[in-house]
């Protein structure tokens, strides 16, 4: 650990005290600028969250306090229900997916392939464009009659493509689709850091003991990737958590279209505080993603320790 | 984890390589698979471009057309005419260029004392930061709004600076930075009788370029692309960002005018791409050091 003046060890004396206080104001003198910031946007927010949710507050200003009620008409909001299931749905198969289109393009990445350099950039490029024209180049892909992608799939033979964004069943995998598409560029690059200090040797080890491709990837490169597979797992699972902006550039009818099938936890607080202007109410629904948010990285925490002991 | 850590893509020259038949075949299959990869990943900006130079009703054809018919390269004049691009644009250059700014030195500047300065409460204070990256910002958005509301700051370019310039991101990647950078530096420098102020300026800030560009690149990538902050905030007409005024574009394109739309599609996203590509090494770097999108 590094600091700017190292206190010996033993018995307090003045000057060293006073070499505490010099270090305490410089310290935060530092830190102060970005601090007020971040307290006033960040954690006095986060604070006044559980407050908001337990009063009726509106649009107009202070509202009354209403204990749990909030949370009581949340349980029986259908729309609601239908939000956290969706949430937990589209988190169930983007999570999963993601991680191995982009681990697999880590590995291929990694290889002596020619041309990796440009592939490093190529999969760069969904993640750096702007989620509007990544809706709107998408949504006009997936458009069930005239887009190219059932267009392709009918030159396949498909006799009868999905709709889509347009269909019940297939708006939640399509968005999850896209949604791999635009991160597996950026975890890519976490997995190609994470692979890059796996030793050479260890591959060179277990080739002698006549591993094959598979067994080398089960028993070299995934315990060699651990901490980064866990770093990936957590942030991919709060970002699915918080999905809102691609649902909402998708579904211009908002929590109605089709058929409430892709409304999520984001866009429910979206809708019942801002449109409906329900601050205390969308608020509680604000307090349960936040929920969910802590105690699932707290649980990947506490299960990547047990392993790791 | 060492923060300055390159990612050096191995470079294997042909004499090196294995060429016994099993291998040969994965490189084979390895190229076809990278390609296909690359298929997925340009198509939709191919389609993108190429959609920005047809005509109106050109865009939706069965079977679908990849090339335009006719190049309309005057959809790329009158989007300036038909839409208030130029204002949008203004905006988002304003906005993103002051979020970045004011990101780097606060950033910078608190990293410091967190990974140099040794004062009672720091790790506490910088645990505080890291806890907020399990939070995500949809579940505090709403008193965030009525505490702008109360400052008077809703509806203004201020309240979307205020927003983003104080992220914990920049903090959090300086000082994975500066814990790389070794001690005897700044004991030679306070010996020279600098202080820490000075240590910062002209030694610390000299030394992480290749950090400040990583984090200003991602800061300003980040800024330009936002769609929720301006959602929310931002209801004149004349302070709309860019990617605002496209949606709305969108919403009321009533004349279903989507060769029109995909040029301002395609203007919005060159200047990232220009920036992106020339300081592709930073971002990259950045990313695979904080592992943090900001």
């Amino acid at each position: 650990m590094t600091s700017a003046v190292t206190g010996r060890v033993g018995t307090p004396s003045p000057r060293r005290s006073k070499l505490r206080l010099r270090n305490t104001v410089i310290g935060w003198s530092f830190i102060l600028p970005n601090f007020l910031g971040f307290a006033l946007i960040t954690l006095i927010p986060v604070v006044q969250l559980f407050f908001i949710s337990l009063t009726d507050q509106n649009i107009f200003g202070k509202g009354d306090f209403v204990g749990i009620a909030n949370f009581q008409k949340l349980m029986g909001d259908p729309l609601f229900q239908r939000s956290f299931v969706n949430t937990l749905y589209f988190a169930v198969l983007h999570v999963p997916l993601t991680i191995v289109v982009s681990l697999g393009l880590a590995l291929l990445l990694n290889s002596k392939l020619r041309g990796v350099a440009f592939f490093r950039t190529a999969a760069f490029f969904p993640y750096i464009t702007s989620i509007v024209a990544v809706g709107l180049v998408w949504n006009l892909l997936f458009s069930p009659e005239y887009g190219p992608i059932n267009e392709v799939l009918r030159f396949f033979g498909v006799a009868d493509p999905p709709g889509w964004l347009l269909s019940q069943d297939w708006a939640m995998p399509a968005i999850v689709i896209i949604s791999t598409w635009r991160d597996m560029g950026y975890y890519m690059i976490l997995f190609l850091a994470g692979l890059q200090t796996v030793s050479p040797e260890l591959y060179e080890a277990a080739r002698m003991d006549g591993a094959n491709v598979f067994q080398r990837f089960w028993n070299v490169t995934l315990p060699g990737i651990r901490p980064t597979m866990f770093l990936v797992t957590v942030l991919l699972t709060i970002a699915s958590f918080k999905i809102f902006d691609l649902i909402i550039v998708l579904s211009p009818g908002g929590t109605a279209a089709p058929n409430m099938a892709t409304v999520v936890l984001s866009q429910f607080i979206y809708q019942r505080g801002f449109i409906e202007s329900k601050f205390g109410y969308a608020s509680s629904a604000a307090v349960v993603l936040f929920v969910l948010c802590i105690v699932t990285t707290v649980i990947q925490f506490l299960i990547n320790k047990k392993r790791s002991a | 984890m060492s923060a300055t850590r390159m990612i050096v893509l191995p470079h294997g020259t042909r004499a090196d390589r294995d060429t016994r038949p099993a291998a040969r075949v994965g490189r084979v299959v390895g190229s076809i698979l990278l390609v296909a990869f690359a298929l997925a990943l340009l198509t939709p900006f191919f389609w993108m471009v190429m959609s920005s130079f047809k005509g109106p009703n050109e865009v939706f054809s069965v079977p679908v057309r990849w090339l335009p018919e006719v190049w309309h390269v005057d959809n790329y004049f009158a989007l300036w005419i038909d839409t208030d691009m130029a204002i949008w644009l203004r905006n988002t250059i304003i906005l993103s260029t002051v979020v970045t700014f004011l990101q780097v030195l606060t950033g910078s500047f608190a990293a410091y004392g967190f990974a140099k300065v040794r004062f009672p409460g720091r790790d506490v204070l910088f645990l505080l930061y890291l806890g907020t990256i399990a939070v995500p910002w949809q579940s505090y958005m709403i008193p965030q709004y009525v505490m702008m509301a109360q400052f008077k700051l809703t509806n203004t370019l201020v309240a979307m600076i205020v927003l983003q310039a104080f992220g914990a991101f920049g903090v959090f990647l300086m000082k994975q930075f500066f814990e790389t950078i070794p001690e005897e530096l700044s004991e030679a420098a306070r010996l020279d009788g600098l202080g820490e102020y000075s240590i910062w300026a002209r030694i610390m800030l000299p030394l992480a370029v290749p950090a400040l560009g990583a984090l200003a690149l991602i800061t300003f990538v980040n800024t330009w692309n936002d769609y929720l902050g301006p959602l929310l905030y931002l209801r004149d007409k004349s302070i709309w960002t860019v990617q605002l005024g496209l949606k709305n574009f969108v919403a009321n394109n009533v004349t279903a005018d989507y060769s029109m739309l995909f040029t301002g599609l395609t203007i919005s996203v060159i200047p990232i791409a220009i920036i992106f590509l020339l300081g592709q090494r930073f971002f990259v770097e950045g990313i695979a050091t904080s592992g943090l999108k900001g």
